[in-house]
């Protein structure tokens, strides 16, 4: 039999994509409880996530300093002997902070969650920032900071940051000094206001029979007790820089890095979708037209891509890339045609048509197991937006047109309306 | 556990099935057995430059990556000293396309100049921005060739230089691939939303008429073992001083990797390891350590590294270091502490079922071990070490004269 190495084999697009929906309960202490329960492997993922308290510019590091700190010690048990529980029962504990909520992650095998419980509860109640440990964290962060400043990329995302969202959680770019604004007291006093039951969220993901839900919730209800004062999570208004341009020069850089975009819109504005169609054209695929040019063409770079973040008081488009230094001009050059030609020329038919197919794939992809739809429900639930969301999402990737696509980029992709960033040489 | 059926077409392709029909999804993974320990000396880094290649065209379809996108699906690549590993990931409903695109780059490249000529510059880009333009980027260019003086270890995936990636001809590239790139050098494994009776007619349309090409045999100097302590000193512009101690270790089959990684993560596995509690908590020397090992075919790397404190000496750093192998050395582990290594490695293992990908690549790299089912029976093995093994073995690696020392001292400004 010869087969026709030719053509390509039919596909197949599809029209819906089915998501699992959280069971939900309001425990007595005001936290919020959601539940996706599927799946064959006896474990499960909790994740207790609070929101973030007002940015103090005065004291920029409380926040990532008492998140990260959480695991360091409680009025109960010292650091070593949370990780020695934690360890010893195979679990798996995360701190992260993020830009608009910070939080506890929980991995662990069902069976052992009886005696990896008890030590969240103490974490989320009871943490002490002792000083001694304070003392190494700062001394630590301080030396991983001096190896960082020393990657152009990581230079080039703090300026971009800071250039775009100025003295916020989202423009933070903290130095040496910024580590002596720490203070227990004040970590005391965050943690207390931060980290109370009516602004905890859980979400919990894996097999959860009923006798797992019980012990979750019985742990984290009655006895958890809400302090008089609610947490204040307004945050201060974001001004971007007037200041467009920044070059961070690094003599001896054999590549630039290069980032550059403009604040956009976030989920919740009605054009997200379709700015995010645009913005997979430009540099959100191997594909794309940036990685196609820049590095497929032209051989400037090892990768360059396009994001878009969404956050609760922002959202931003930009492009990020890592480039020869001799072409870094180059490579500008390159950006600024392709920026252009979004606004000039229509997207062709058969580009856009890949786009929508590789974005509807990505999105049935991103779909491995319960986790992911657990991360799908929070993209949601922390915007405020509801399931239809993804149903407007799919409609818009399927149906929107060139024409408008070309208007989103003359009003979204003017280089010269573009913060730019450059580290290395120029 | 993972279940998988397994079948080999004529030509030699070994194929593993593995169903899971909790996802919409499917994944296809093939493992080519090559990888840079495969490589002449004098051309180092060309099985991970010919990976980049794989994405240039094919002999029937001029564009590896666009009908892939098309139908929702995407992919990457990885080389490794030992083997190079491509994975796709698409609409179990769009499969076919997959089998197709693979298929045909397999049965032949495109072999095109241009393309060439471009991730030639691409590869020297990714040369410079991951080993050479960040701090301590170059650090395995410098310890690779300490430990190993016989073996092709001893060279970086990446390649020893950048001329080698520069002087790249196409008449090498289609050397290498009839050499290496065939039906009987890969295992291809399709997981996810799937059905193995429609896998293997799939296969059989696709790769059966593929010839079986030639087999590669495989025969590499082996490292000797080391009976020398090695030492050197570089000097460079970083902030901080970096402390690195290599120990050689066996090689993957050796039935002490069991107990080699248990001994791995009683040092350096959590907070709750010994050289965190100790090195950076306690006595604060570090600002963090680590130990790993390579987990390499053939005889593999066990590897300490560390950045002392500013006011720190190394010196004290390393004294440091070796007192706690010592200590593993001279004193049988607390039971306890044997228990919870074991329990973090069988968590992981029920942890990583949740990934289809994983599981699919762990599924081939096993069966080029010898066998997919070894996967399952991972655990037990790590179960049955004894704390007298972790004594035995850690006085086995941990001797002065296997060690190789590579100090990285921060340039004064």
């Amino acid at each position: 039999m010869t087969i026709d190495r030719k053509t390509a084999p039919e596909f197949r697009t599809f029209d819906n994509i089915n998501l699992i929906h959280p069971a939900h309960q309001k425990l007595d202490s005001g936290c919020n409880v959601f539940c996706f329960n599927s799946g064959d492997q006896e474990l499960v993922r909790i994740e207790w996530i609070f929101e973030n308290q007002r940015f103090d510019k005065n004291k920029p590091l409380l926040n990532v300093a008492v998140n990260t700190m959480l695991t360091e010690g409680t009025g109960t048990l010292t650091a070593a002997q949370i990780a020695d529980k934690v360890d010893f029962y195979g679990a798996f504990l995360q701190v992260d902070y993020g830009y608009d909520q910070s939080q506890v992650t929980l991995y662990s095998l069902n069976k052992h969650l009886q005696h990896t419980l008890p030590v969240i509860k103490d974490i989320l109640t009871d943490s002490i920032f002792p000083e001694k440990e304070l003392e190494t964290f700062i001394r630590n962060q301080q030396q991983k900071l001096q190896v960082s400043l020393q990657k152009n990329d990581f230079v080039a995302r703090r300026a971009f940051n800071k250039a775009l969202y100025g003295d916020s959680l989202y423009g933070l770019a903290a130095d040496a000094d910024s580590y002596k604004t720490l203070h227990r007291d004040d970590m005391l006093l965050h943690f207390k206001q931060m980290y109370q039951p009516s602004n905890c969220t859980i979400v919990i993901a894996g097999k959860i029979e009923p006798q797992i839900l019980e012990l979750i919730t019985n742990t984290f209800n009655k006895d958890w007790v809400n302090p008089a004062e609610q947490p204040d999570i307004s945050q201060p208004e974001l001004r971007a820089s007037a200041e467009h341009f920044y070059f961070i020069e690094k003599p001896e850089a054999l590549q630039s890095a290069i980032r550059m975009g403009l604040p956009a819109i976030n989920r919740n504005h009605p054009d997200f979708a379709a700015l995010q169609v645009l913005n997979t054209v430009l540099g959100g695929y191997f594909g794309s037209r940036l990685m196609a040019n820049i590095r497929e063409d032209k051989g400037y770079t090892y990768g360059i891509g396009s994001g878009m973040s969404s956050l609760k008081y922002g959202g931003a488009l930009f492009i990020a890339t890592e480039v020869g230094a001799d072409v870094c001009k180059a490579a500008v050059g390159e950006i600024e045609k392709e920026l252009n030609l979004l606004q000039t020329e229509l997207i062709p038919e058969d580009e856009l048509s890949l786009v929508r197919n590789f974005l509807l794939g990505s999105l049935l992809g991103s779909l491995e197991n319960v986790f992911s739809h657990a991360d799908k429900f929070k993209n949601l639930y922390f915007a405020g937006l509801d399931y239809s969301y993804y149903d407007r999402y799919v409609e818009t990737v399927k149906t929107v047109s060139a024409e408008r696509l070309q208007e989103l980029a003359k009003q979204y992709l003017n280089f010269n309306q573009f913060y730019k960033v450059i580290v290395g040489k120029y | 556990m993972v279940k998988f059926n397994r079948f080999t077409l004529d030509n030699g392709l070994r194929v593993l099935v593995h169903e899971d029909n909790t996802t919409p999804i499917a994944v296809l993974n093939i493992l080519y057995d090559v990888g840079a320990r495969d490589e002449d000396a004098d051309q180092t880094g060309f099985a991970h430059l010919f990976e980049h290649l794989m994405f240039g065209g094919s002999v029937n379809i001029p564009s590896y990556d666009e009908p892939l996108q098309r139908v929702g699906g995407e992919n990457n690549a990885f080389t490794s000293n030992d083997i190079t590993n491509y994975y796709i990931t698409l609409p179990a409903v769009n499969l076919e396309t997959a089998f197709w695109l693979e298929s045909d780059r397999m049965l032949s490249l495109a072999f095109s100049e241009k393309s060439l000529e471009v991730q030639r510059n691409v590869v020297i880009e990714e040369f410079k921005q991951r080993y050479l333009n960040q701090p301590y980027g170059d650090v395995w260019l410098k310890l690779r060739p300490m430990v190993y003086k016989k073996h092709p270890y001893q060279w970086a995936t990446i390649g020893k230089e950048i001329k080698h990636i520069e002087d790249a001809k196409i008449e090498d590239v289609k050397a290498f691939f009839k050499k290496h790139y065939n039906p009987q050098n890969a295992i291809m494994v399709v997981g996810g939303d799937v059905k193995t009776e429609a896998i293997k007619q799939l296969s059989e349309k696709w790769f059966g008429p593929i010839p079986a090409g030639e087999k590669y045999h495989r025969n590499l100097p082996q490292e000797p073992e080391q009976h020398d302590e090695r030492r050197s000193t570089v000097t460079a512009k970083v902030p901080l001083n970096d402390v690195y101690i290599a120990f050689q270790m066996g090689a993957r089959l050796d039935e002490s990797y069991y107990a080699a990684e248990l001994i791995s993560d009683i040092l350096s596995r959590g907070n709750s390891s010994r050289l965190y509690r100790n090195l950076v908590k306690e006595k604060p020397l570090f600002s963090e350590v680590h130990a790993y090992m390579t987990g390499s075919l053939d005889k593999g790397m066990f590897v300490f590294e560390g950045k002392p404190l500013e006011n720190v000496s190394i010196e004290t750093a390393e004294a440091a270091i070796w007192e706690e192998l010592e200590r593993i050395k001279t004193e049988l582990i607390p039971a306890d502490e044997l228990t919870k290594v074991k329990n973090k490695i069988e968590s992981t293992m029920i942890f990583s079922e949740m990934a289809l990908l994983d599981k699919a690549m762990n599924l081939a790299s096993f069966e080029l071990l010898g066998d997919a089912d070894l996967l399952n029976h991972e655990t037990e093995k790590y179960l049955a070490v004894t704390t007298e093994e972790i004594k035995t073995l850690s006085n086995q690696f941990f001797r002065r004269d296997n060690s190789s020392t590579l100090i990285y001292l921060a340039e004064k400004a």
